[in-house]
């Protein structure tokens, strides 16, 4: 279900505000209309998911502010209809607004809004003094808030006397303090200096990760849109272009401008591992035994595979001399020659993760699952291409293979020859020329 | 041209006979009233001993500044007691005080009245602009017709007077609110009482508190033209030196006026703004008490 519901929403300033909303929705445009009012919302309609994280994400003039207030009825929409937890917000009265207020939605702002007569507790605990809440619950529950965002043993304190993030931490307390179920964020992170963003980002994603709010976070920065979003809306001009996952708007966007928005954010720490991983090729069961394993490093002209069991769960690897070796001792299994692999990845690494143990390995970074299945691999050139504007899936697998054959420091495949030789002599159980071919390795 | 002649004076001179006559009730009451608190609080202020007096005003002026304003009041005090202007100065200073209390009681309503509402806002300027640019001495006339001679038209004309900025600054200060801060109240579901009084007047204090001061000052000003009609003090010596040419009387109340003027800026100067003066007595007893509080968490944590 969704928490929140805005349909059709559009919200003018102006004194001819309703002629404004008819003419845009016969399609005029909106700097036509200037005379008439401003529309700063046009047509916005959108649903947010309980437990998600969604962005709306826009240059400043693009309306994301508007938009995130007609949300908690601190502006009422022109047309259109704002559900929150099914109550059409627009066209219920003052007192049962602040109701859905005090129990529903709760705000961040961009210039933390405190009260600056007040302690950092008494700030915290505003909510709840607005709700009724006695005095020592509210000062205990509090100072648990101011616990959780990091602020322990701040209460006393006057906001003046605390930094910027101290400050934006003090509202992120004070709203969740709140205790309501969504929380709106208009651009909470925007007047903090890049290192301090950085650190309460992390820090939401982590709250967010036990508290599983429904969150809807403003913001100008793509590349916070891309790190805190489950999904992002992209507005210009009033309007919304695109909403889909920060991957969807990457990889597929919706127009020129959103493919210009996107095209200077650093792909390396929006992509995931499982955004650009390719179906593992080089991969042998534990129970193919070394002929098989050959036979694969051959075709894929590999110095090496990865080894799964018969359910894909991911074992590790063997390389060529190992096999060859093995071979000629006359084993059947792999089991007594496969290695761990250096590096795995999980699907939800960013891929900028992934670039130290990809020039760490001979073979293309693995991909496994919590279950320890093998569910994909990251060549080392798919890693490359992801970070210029194509999509992975473009990419054929022979390319990964040279890529991993041309690095100095790894020894080369060895000569398909010998291995068709090698392969040749032990399925023929004959003994002939062995000792050239080991000589060449 | 000049034939056209608009006698708003001789409407404004009927509309005043009427209400004389239709209101006289009112006015008695408000005479009553008005002279009851002015008596009430000169026979205070007289009575005490002048030393008592001059304590009290140096510690209230070292509450809310500093202890070299304390030492100053004193001193200053002291030498209008010298120049033998002491009643005068208590009873110019009785009448200010009610004045302005009475003004701001006034004011401060009606400037949150004006902040939330546009119309009232638009209503309530252009009265004051009125009231700020008539001459002060014009009030003294329907003044005295209401309220015949005396100290009553003085503080009727001196509240008049002194009101607009008290008005103004109420205002500015709470529509110069921080939007954003409006907004957190609201988000969080406080209604427009808790709004007001939880952050618009918090907020706004600084700016109400430089209203209030303008709202004193002005009704000092206004309280010396209060002697032309009578009313007791400072001012009705002024007058009395300029009709009779008595330079010394007029240097000596001047300088009355001049002294009382500076104490009162100083002090209502510090009101509101509390942090800026660190050597008043309220600061460092702040202080002291974070100081205490700080040293008894840390103690509380070693325990």
């Amino acid at each position: 279900m969704s928490v929140v519901k805005a349909s059709n929403v559009y919200k003018v300033f102006g004194k001819r505000q309703n002629e404004v909303v008819k003419r845009l929705e016969e399609g005029a445009d909106r700097d036509d209309l200037t005379k008439l009012g401003t529309a700063a919302v046009i047509d916005a309609s959108f649903e947010v998911e309980a437990g998600e994280i969604f962005v709306v994400m826009g240059l400043s003039g693009s309306g994301k502010s508007t938009l995130i207030r007609t949300l908690n009825g601190l502006w009422s929409p022109t047309a259109g209809s704002v559900e929150v937890l099914g109550t059409d917000i627009a066209s219920i009265d003052a007192a049962a607004l602040r109701k859905v207020r005090t129990d529903h939605v709760s705000m961040v702002f961009q210039h933390f809004a405190l009260l600056p007569h007040r302690t950092v507790r008494d700030n915290a605990a505003y909510a709840m003094e607005i709700r009724g809440t006695a005095k020592v619950e509210r000062d205990q529950a509090a100072d648990r808030w101011l616990k959780a965002v990091g602020l322990d043993g701040w209460g006393d304190k006057y906001p003046e006397q605390l930094s910027g993030g101290m400050q934006q931490r003090v509202g992120l307390a004070r709203a969740l303090a709140a205790e309501t179920d969504i929380l709106l964020m208009d651009e909470a992170f925007s007047a903090l200096d890049p290192l301090i963003r950085r650190e309460m980002q992390e820090q939401l994603v982590e709250l967010q990760g036990e508290l599983k709010k429904t969150i809807i976070f403003i913001t100008h920065d793509l590349n916070e849109a891309m790190f805190l979003g489950d999904r992002i809306a992209v507005m210009r001009n009033g309007r919304i272009v695109q909403v889909g996952t920060p991957e969807e708007i990457l990889t597929d966007p919706a127009n020129d401008y959103v493919a210009q928005f996107v095209h200077d954010v650093d792909r390396a720490r929006v992509l995931t591992a499982s955004n650009v991983m390719e179906k593992a090729r080089q991969v042998v069961t534990n129970q193919n035994g070394p002929r098989v394993a050959l036979r694969s490093m051959r075709e894929s002209n590999a110095s090496a595979v990865y080894v799964t069991d018969r359910h894909r769960k991911f074992l590790g690897v063997v390389s060529d001399r190992d096999c060859i070796d093995h071979l000629r001792g006359g084993a059947k299994t792999l089991d007594e020659i496969i290695k761990p692999a250096a590096t795995s990845a999980s699907p939800d690494d960013l891929l900028i993760e992934l670039f130290l143990p990809s020039s760490e390995s001979p073979l293309p970074v693995p991909v496994t699952d919590d279950e320890d299945q093998l569910v994909g691999v990251v060549p080392r050139a798919t890693l490359l291409a992801a970070l210029g504007n194509q999509t992975s899936n473009d990419q054929t697998s022979d390319d990964d293979q040279s890529a991993g054959s041309t690095a100095v420091e790894w020894t080369a495949p060895v000569d398909t020859g010998i291995i068709d030789q090698v392969l040749a002599e032990t399925g023929d159980a004959s003994e002939a020329e062995t000792a050239s071919s080991r000589g060449d390795l | 041209m000049e034939n056209i002649r608009i006698p708003v004076g001789a409407w404004v001179d009927v509309v005043f006979d009427w209400l004389k006559e239709n209101l006289a009730w009112f006015f008695d009451f408000i005479t009553f009233i008005f002279t009851f608190l002015i008596d009430a609080l000169t026979n205070v202020l007289v009575d005490l001993h002048p030393l008592v007096i001059m304590i009290l005003l140096a510690l209230i002026g070292w509450v809310l500044r500093s202890w070299q304003m304390a030492v100053g009041s004193l001193i200053t005090l002291f030498f209008i007691l010298t120049m033998d202007q002491w009643v005068s100065s208590m009873e110019t200073l009785a009448l200010i005080i009610i004045a302005a209390v009475i003004a701001i009681i006034i004011a401060i309503p009606v400037g949150i009245l004006a902040a939330r509402n546009d119309t009232a806002s638009a209503i309530i300027r252009p009265i004051l602009d009125f009231m700020q640019t008539m001459p002060a001495f014009v009030y003294l006339i329907p003044a005295v017709t209401f309220f015949s001679i005396g100290v009553v038209p003085g503080l009727v004309s001196t509240v008049i007077f002194a009101l607009p900025p008290g008005v103004r600054f109420t205002e500015l200060g709470i529509r110069g609110v921080d939007s954003e801060t409006v907004e957190a109240g609201q988000s969080f579901g406080a209604n427009p009482r808790q709004i007001l009084r939880g952050v618009q007047l918090p907020l706004a204090t600084p700016t109400i508190m430089a209203g209030i001061n303008q709202v004193i000052m002005l009704a000092l000003a206004m309280a010396v033209i209060a002697g032309f009609v009578g009313a007791d003090g400072l001012g009705k010596n002024v007058v009395e030196a300029v009709a009779t040419q008595n330079l010394p009387l007029g240097v000596e109340s001047g300088l009355g006026v001049v002294i009382i003027a500076v104490y009162l800026d100083r002090v209502t100067a510090a009101l509101g703004n509390a942090k800026e003066y660190p050597n008043s007595l309220i600061a460092t007893l702040r202080n002291r008490n974070a100081k205490a509080k700080a040293a008894g968490a840390k103690a509380d944590a070693n325990a």
